[in-house]
């Protein structure tokens, strides 16, 4: 739709366009810009065309690191996307419990994601942890500090602790809006509760779900706060997602070159795959409004 | 005074409204007339300024508006769902269009109240709207249009969403509501009936274009081509495919009618009669016309008038007639076109001659 | 296919209703044959959904009971009932095609495979869709998806009954005369018990053999189209069936004489009224001869709908409606008179019945 253009807006907009020009646009293009040259200190560069590049893409480091954020986000979708869809279906849809499962579960969304790190981290803890503590005491032992897979676990735990509820809100906007006479006419035609979601409420839902999916595919892709307080990568490499290796190459060994080629291609990955998902998307919608 | 000139609208590849050009006078009702998805609404929404022509342009009072906002052209809107603030009562939902303009308060009162009488809302202003019936939401939803003393009022289907009694009460009030308003109403509905009780002018509209413009009583009694006929008829208009040949039709495969006095000078040739249900009788007039034989699919009584469902050939007919019948199924029957009413349309569906009113 | 008997049911939404105006249904007490075609008719809120869906078991009543050919079926649910429903908005299997749509409520039901697909193509027929058989739900017209939900009813032969709620609102004008027609033909040859819930009554008159009229929460009267129109038993059945409705006109009787003003009208004979009742004469505007001769009215306006034209016009201090031919005059010095034979008498809204001998 062209809607009647008022050109005055434009105005308007001039303040985030700057915003936006200082915090991403020059940012990117200083990374460019280290991506392709060489400096020994003192602002001298050297021109190095794609050796960062190459370095980056045959280093064994980097497909680990790429191997385990694709793993970690494979797995949270696995999981927050079904319990979503199963939170949202259990949640009433009438009376006083609405506006209260609602806020308890907006809530976890609210509290900045350090702070989501440190509780975790503090949590699992078996001196002073609650979980840690209790867990110890009933004769398990759990360190996320030395064993990988506790690390992974409390990791996986904590992103479905803190984003679930973003995916059931989603989903309980999508089944708010399906009429009633929906489900009476499922009643009548005799349809079992499975079949009732198969077809009623899953295709009202696919549209916010694929919105689901793509949100938590890029944030959990992205993913650095919260490993980095809890568990800074470790034990080892176990939890050395690629934005924490891309941090530890910038500011841990000073490699700026190579950690900007990285961040290009980490760029570069995230813009595929969301354009995947928005083809995806929009196709699906054209079809529908058929 | 409105003007649309050339006005295109295409949205992606598919083309909404065709080369548009309508021109409504200040205190005229004008009736867009047409079946879901034939572009009323695109053309409301031209009209509004909601939307840019593709092409053409809009003219208010002969001044060029095409890309001015809705904002700063002077249109009230009433929408098929009943649209008040919820949590004001009927007095303020219907003085909110004047407290934006910041209308002397004195003049918002005299203002409100005279809406409220005109639209018999007087014993409900200080209700909320939710806790009035479907009839009276909409109509302080038309006060709050009728007070903003917009020099364009579009209704969309406003009556679409009430119950059929209460949607013909208003339909037999709103000339008059219109008529003291003055301004431009535009009014949107696919029902012909709708169009033919609110009376004003008529614009057909078919598939994006305007097949007809003209007073609504006009277009319905001569239209000027197939299209326009048939969204203007409810019951369906009857049609059959005829070859003229000097005083006679021949009909379908075989049936043959005379060629009554106002299509005489038609060439011969072939052609498409059409005829409204009522024009098809089921008694003999007794003029010499001859029955038709039809072959009954279904009657329906209405309390007082009765529509038999038939055949003609392969022509699926509707005759309405006064009083009860029962036919069973399958039943033969003759039937008869009054010929006075035949209307004739040519092979690219266009009026072949003007039809007797004309004439008369 | 049933009979259904409703038996002194009312409803209330609250949970403890006290006074008449807490029941959404003051107390319905009737039949509804086997393989008749119904209609309820009445303005919204006066109780005609609840009541559909107090029969198709997506209510239960706060009081009496259903039974569907003898047997109480009030307790059961709307699946266990056995019944199809056609909602106002059609409701269809977006993500199946035609054929799946159609199949669903077969296969719920354990129906053998070869059984299904007989019936469906059968239902497909009788629908008028089977060039989209394949075709998925979503993108067909409102007119399409609706005959799909009506399928759905059919499909299953062994209905007790198939209800209706409004379903022609979605559907452009032309189309209604379409479907309502193949309805009709469906009832005529399959004999489905059919109730059908609407405020046009156009599409209850025409649909339906017998016809019922509700206003606020109660049965005002049940018949034919023809006795609907010809004889009202209330004001208010007069006023919500015909367009325009019947004209009401106060009167005070003398005799088997109404006077209305200066003017009075000769009624029929046997016509008793209760001493102190409020009367009122009751005339269809198509059951008033406009002419030379009569009463003499003042016009106020002729609306001109095409097939015929409404005069509105006052008499004695009252408005009062006449519904004159396509090709018929209103002459300059217009007076009315009243079709002999076709004049009802109310009584405090109710009509009066004449005695034995009477017309």
């Amino acid at each position: 739709m062209d809607k009647v253009h008022n050109n005055k807006a434009w105005f308007l907009v001039i303040p985030v366009l700057v915003l936006v020009a200082f915090s991403a646009v020059i940012p990117l293009m200083t990374v460019v810009n280290y991506s392709v040259q060489d400096t020994f200190g003192n602002n001298v560069f050297f021109w190095a065309g794609s050796d960062w590049f190459e370095q980056v893409i045959t280093s064994q480091r980097f497909y680990g690191a790429l191997a385990r954020s694709l793993t970690f986000s494979l797995v949270i979708l696995l999981i927050e996307i079904p319990l979503g869809i199963f939170i949202a279906l259990n949640m009433p849809r009438k009376g006083i419990g609405v506006p209260v499962c609602l806020v308890l579960m907006a809530l976890p969304l609210l509290i900045p994601w350090n702070v989501v790190g440190t509780i975790w981290q503090v949590f699992g803890r078996a001196d002073i942890g609650l979980l840690g503590y209790t867990l110890r005491s009933l004769g398990i032992t759990y360190n996320y500090a030395t064993n990988p897979t506790h690390a992974w676990l409390t990791i996986v735990i904590m992103d479905v602790w803190h984003w679930t509820s973003l995916v059931v809100l989603l989903c309980y906007a999508g089944l708010v809006s399906i009429p009633d006479a929906y489900y009476q006419a499922a009643k009548i035609d005799g349809a079992s509760r499975w079949s009732v979601f198969r077809y009623i409420q899953l295709p009202k839902m696919s549209r916010v779900l694929l919105i689901a999916v793509l949100l938590r595919f890029m944030d959990s892709f992205m993913i650095y706060t919260e490993p980095f307080v809890v568990t800074g990568g470790g034990p080892g490499n176990a939890t050395n997602f690629l934005s924490i290796d891309l941090v530890k190459i910038a500011i841990g060994q000073f490699d700026l070159g190579p950690a900007a080629a990285m961040s290009i291609i980490y760029f570069l990955i995230i813009l595929a795959l969301s354009w995947v998902f928005y083809t995806v998307m929009t196709n699906y919608g054209t079809e529908r409004s058929r | 005074m409105i003007e649309l000139k050339g006005v295109t609208k295409t949205v992606g590849a598919e083309t909404h409204i065709h080369s548009v050009d309508l021109r409504f006078e200040r205190g005229t009702l004008n009736v867009l007339l047409g079946p879901t998805l034939s572009g009323k609404t695109s053309l409301m929404r031209l009209m509004a300024g909601l939307d840019r022509p593709t092409s053409g342009t809009v003219h208010f009072d002969g001044k060029d508006v095409t890309g001015v906002s809705v904002q700063k052209r002077d249109v009230a809107m009433v929408y098929q769902q009943f649209i008040n603030y919820p949590n004001m009562s009927v007095y303020e939902n219907i003085a909110s269009p004047m407290r934006v303009a910041r209308v002397a308060k004195a003049v918002i009162d005299r203002e409100v109240r005279k809406a409220a009488e005109l639209l018999r809302l007087t014993p409900y202003l200080d209700r909320m709207p939710l806790s009035l019936s479907g009839g009276q939401q909409q109509r302080t939803a038309l006060a709050r249009a009728i007070v903003k003393n917009a020099g364009l009022v579009l209704l969309d289907e406003p009556l679409a969403n009430l119950d059929y009694k209460l949607r013909e009460e208003l339909r037999a009030e709103l000339p008059r509501i219109f008529a003291e308003a003055g301004t431009i109403f535009v009014y949107a509905t696919t029902e012909p009936s709708e169009a033919l009780l609110l009376g004003g002018n008529t614009a057909a509209l078919s598939q994006g274009r305007v097949t007809q413009f003209g007073p609504t009583i006009d277009v319905y009694r001569m239209p000027a081509d197939l299209i326009t006929a048939q969204t203007f008829a409810d019951p369906p208009l009857n049609t059959v495919a005829a070859t003229k040949s000097g005083l006679r039709f021949t009909l379908g495969e075989g049936a043959e009618l005379p060629v009554p006095d106002h299509l005489r000078a038609l060439s011969d040739g072939s052609y498409t009669l059409a005829f409204h249900p009522h024009h098809l009788r089921l008694d003999a007039p007794g003029d010499g016309t001859p029955p038709l034989p039809g072959r009954v699919t279904i009657t329906e009584i209405t309390g007082s008038e009765s529509f038999v469902h038939l055949f003609f050939q392969e022509e699926s007919w509707v005759s309405l007639v006064h009083g009860i019948c029962h036919f069973e199924p399958d039943e033969q029957i003759d039937v008869y076109i009054d010929p006075a009413r035949l209307m004739a349309f040519d092979g690219h569906g266009r009026a072949a001659l003007p039809p007797p009113a004309l004439a008369a | 296919m049933a009979r259904i008997d409703l038996n002194h049911i009312r409803h209330a939404y609250s949970a403890n209703p006290k006074s008449d105006a807490d029941y959404a249904l003051k107390e319905v007490h009737h039949a509804w044959q086997d393989g008749g075609a119904y209609a309820l008719l009445g303005p919204s809120g006066c109780g005609k959904t609840t009541l559909l869906n107090i029969i198709s078991g997506l209510l239960r009543p706060s009081h009496g009971e259903i039974l569907f050919n003898g047997v109480d079926v009030t307790q059961l649910s709307a699946e266990e009932r056995n019944i199809a429903q056609v909602f106002q908005f059609p409701v269809v299997y977006d993500t199946m095609t035609v054929y799946d749509n159609l199949a669903f409520p077969l296969r719920n039901r354990g129906v053998p495979a070869p059984e299904i697909d007989r019936r469906v193509r059968e239902t497909i027929e009788m629908i008028d869709l089977v060039d989209w058989t394949k075709r998925k739900a979503r993108g067909l017209t409102a007119d399409q998806k609706q005959k799909i939900s009506l399928g759905r009813g059919l499909v299953r032969n062994d209905v007790n009954a198939i209800l209706f709620d409004e379903p022609l609102t979605v559907i452009d004008p032309h189309l209604k005369w379409v479907l309502r027609s193949q309805l009709k033909k469906l009832h005529k040859r399959y004999g489905f018990t059919m109730v059908y819930v609407t405020h046009d009554q156009t599409e209850a008159l025409t649909f339906a053999d017998k016809v019922v009229v509700m206003y606020e929460g109660e049965i005002v009267q049940i018949g034919t189209p023809a006795e609907l129109f010809e004889r009202p038993r209330h004001t208010f059945v007069g006023y919500f069936i015909g367009s325009p409705g019947m004209n009401v006109l106060p009167v005070t009787l003398d005799g088997n004489r109404a006077h209305m003003g200066s003017h009075s009208i000769k009624l029929p004979d046997g016509l008793v009224v209760r001493e102190g009742a409020r009367t009122e004469l009751g005339v269809r505007p198509e059951h008033v001869s406009l002419g030379r001769e009569g009463i003499p009215i003042e016009v106020s306006k002729v609306e001109d709908i095409g097939r015929h034209r409404i005069v509105r016009a006052r008499l004695e201090g009252q408005d009062i409606a006449v519904v004159v031919p396509e090709d018929g005059e209103v002459p300059a010095d217009p007076k009315i008179v009243f079709q002999a034979g076709r004049i009802n008498l109310y009584a405090d809204s109710w009509r009066v019945e004449p005695r034995h001998g009477g017309a």
